[in-house]
């Protein structure tokens, strides 16, 4: 238990969203992927927890809300809400060197920096992405839309495995 | 006699009070209908790379609708949210553009017709970025960066279909000839376009189309393919933008609301 309510801190909540895991990328939680923008308690004691979409289509953010409420009430806050805010749209920026690490152990290629383009940017050069597998560079992208929204598939032809990116946005 | 008229007699500035939500209908609808059409490619795409990417562009397009449809309810005030829009409207209650319900025809004409669509959702959405309407500033926003690598993913295609083999060089030239009449609507400003470019809220048309057409022509020009010479007729009456629209979009919307319809409020 947190702690009972108007005695929760924000520390606490946030220890407790620590524990909530993206249902797809199950090895990075919800505010490790930036999708947690904030929490806070309102006047009438009850917290808010402000999120935002990956993707526009993300199917999995109705069940990420679904967690961060249960995850919230086992922990004793029962008074709790999820509110969704677009701006700033969220970026693969957002995930921290340690979480990149996490991905890359779990065989997902992590995002590369984002970088301003053009509108229209077609057979664009981009930084050859790093096999998590066998640490090659000697890959290939073959297609920026894989098995989610926000990953792309690619393809080692050092090691001959194919793998996954984190598609940097 | 002006002078005898009274201020309280003076007929007001016409009302505008649905011109933002008309015009977030047609973002809205434009996106919902070309996501459904997509979605049909789902386990029927030429290899298995391309079912997927169809299917993400899909899935991107109803989100996109989604969050401007749900505005759109917020705005319009009467009660409806996104699925009530998008599941119990008529066909003339449609504001999508034409282009985005034709049928799929051949992988040629669905990637030109994205290819098409696509330009016009980039030099569209960056410029309500910086729309005065903040929610739909940033919206999108974050429909750009999708929108971004959907332009990256038809556009490679026009260049490898049309500078592929005979064949794919004479059937993407096809669609897009047989497209263009098409594109004319995307740039025809009504009364409603007015309004939100007075308001600050949506571009000036006129000079987006320049930037979309440039656009074009140079993805089509890299791709060996001809720019129709004809320019688009501007339908009078502005087509889906105004609810007439071709006799396609009535059996999208019968397969696509038929489970609500069936079941209204079902949940699982």
């Amino acid at each position: 238990m947190v702690a009972r309510a108007g005695a929760v801190t924000r520390d606490a909540l946030l220890a407790v969203l620590d524990q909530v895991m993206d249902p797809e990328v199950p090895v990075l939680s919800v505010r490790e992927l930036g999708i947690v923008r904030d929490v806070e308690v309102d006047d009438a004691g009850a917290v808010i927890v402000t999120v935002t979409p990956t993707y526009s289509g993300c199917p999995a953010i109705r069940v990420i809300e679904q967690d961060i409420l249960a995850a919230l009430a086992s922990a004793g806050v029962s008074d709790a809400r999820v509110r969704t805010t677009y701006t700033p749209a969220w970026t693969t920026d957002w995930i921290a060197p340690e979480a990149r690490a996490k991905l890359k152990a779990y065989g997902i290629a992590p995002p590369a920096r984002t970088e301003p383009s053009d509108l229209v940017q077609l057979l664009r050069r981009r930084a050859a992405v790093q096999c998590p597998y066998c640490d090659s560079f000697d890959t290939e992208l073959r297609s920026e839309f894989g098995s989610t929204a926000c990953k792309a598939v690619c393809w080692c032809r050092s090691c001959r495995q194919p793998f996954e990116e984190f598609k940097a946005i | 006699m002006t002078s005898a008229v009274s201020p309280s007699v003076v007929p007001a500035p016409a009302p505008k009070p649905n011109a933002l939500v008309e015009y977030l209908l047609r973002l809205g609808d434009d996106r919902l209908v070309l996501g459904h059409r997509l979605s049909e490619w789902c386990g029927h795409g030429p290899i298995l790379e391309e079912d997927i990417a169809l299917a993400n562009v899909a899935l991107d397009l109803l989100g996109q609708a989604t969050m401007l449809l749900r505005l759109a309810g917020e705005v319009e005030g009467q009660g409806r949210n996104e699925d009530a829009l998008a599941y119990f409207r008529e066909a003339i209650e449609f504001r999508n553009c034409q282009l985005a319900e034709l049928p799929n025809g051949d992988f040629a004409f669905t990637i030109a017709r994205q290819f098409l669509f696509d330009v016009h959702a980039v030099v569209t959405l960056d410029a309500l970025s910086s729309s005065t309407h903040a929610e739909l500033a940033a919206i999108a926003a974050k429909s750009l960066k999708e929108a971004k690598y959907h332009v990256r993913h038809s556009g490679e295609w026009m260049l490898k279909l049309g500078d592929g083999t005979a064949e794919s060089h004479r059937r993407v030239q096809t669609a897009v000839d047989e497209l263009w009449r098409f594109t004319g609507e995307l740039f025809a400003a009504d009364d409603v376009d007015r309004a939100m470019q007075e308001a600050g809220i949506a571009p000036d048309l006129t000079p987006l189309r320049e930037r979309w057409l440039s656009l074009v022509r140079e993805v089509m020009d890299q791709a060996t393919l001809t720019l129709p010479n004809d320019v688009p007729r501007l339908p009078n009456a502005r087509g889906g933008r105004t609810g007439a629209h071709t006799e396609y979009l009535g059996h999208l919307l019968a397969e696509m609301q038929i489970v609500a319809r069936s079941h209204p409020g079902a949940t699982w």
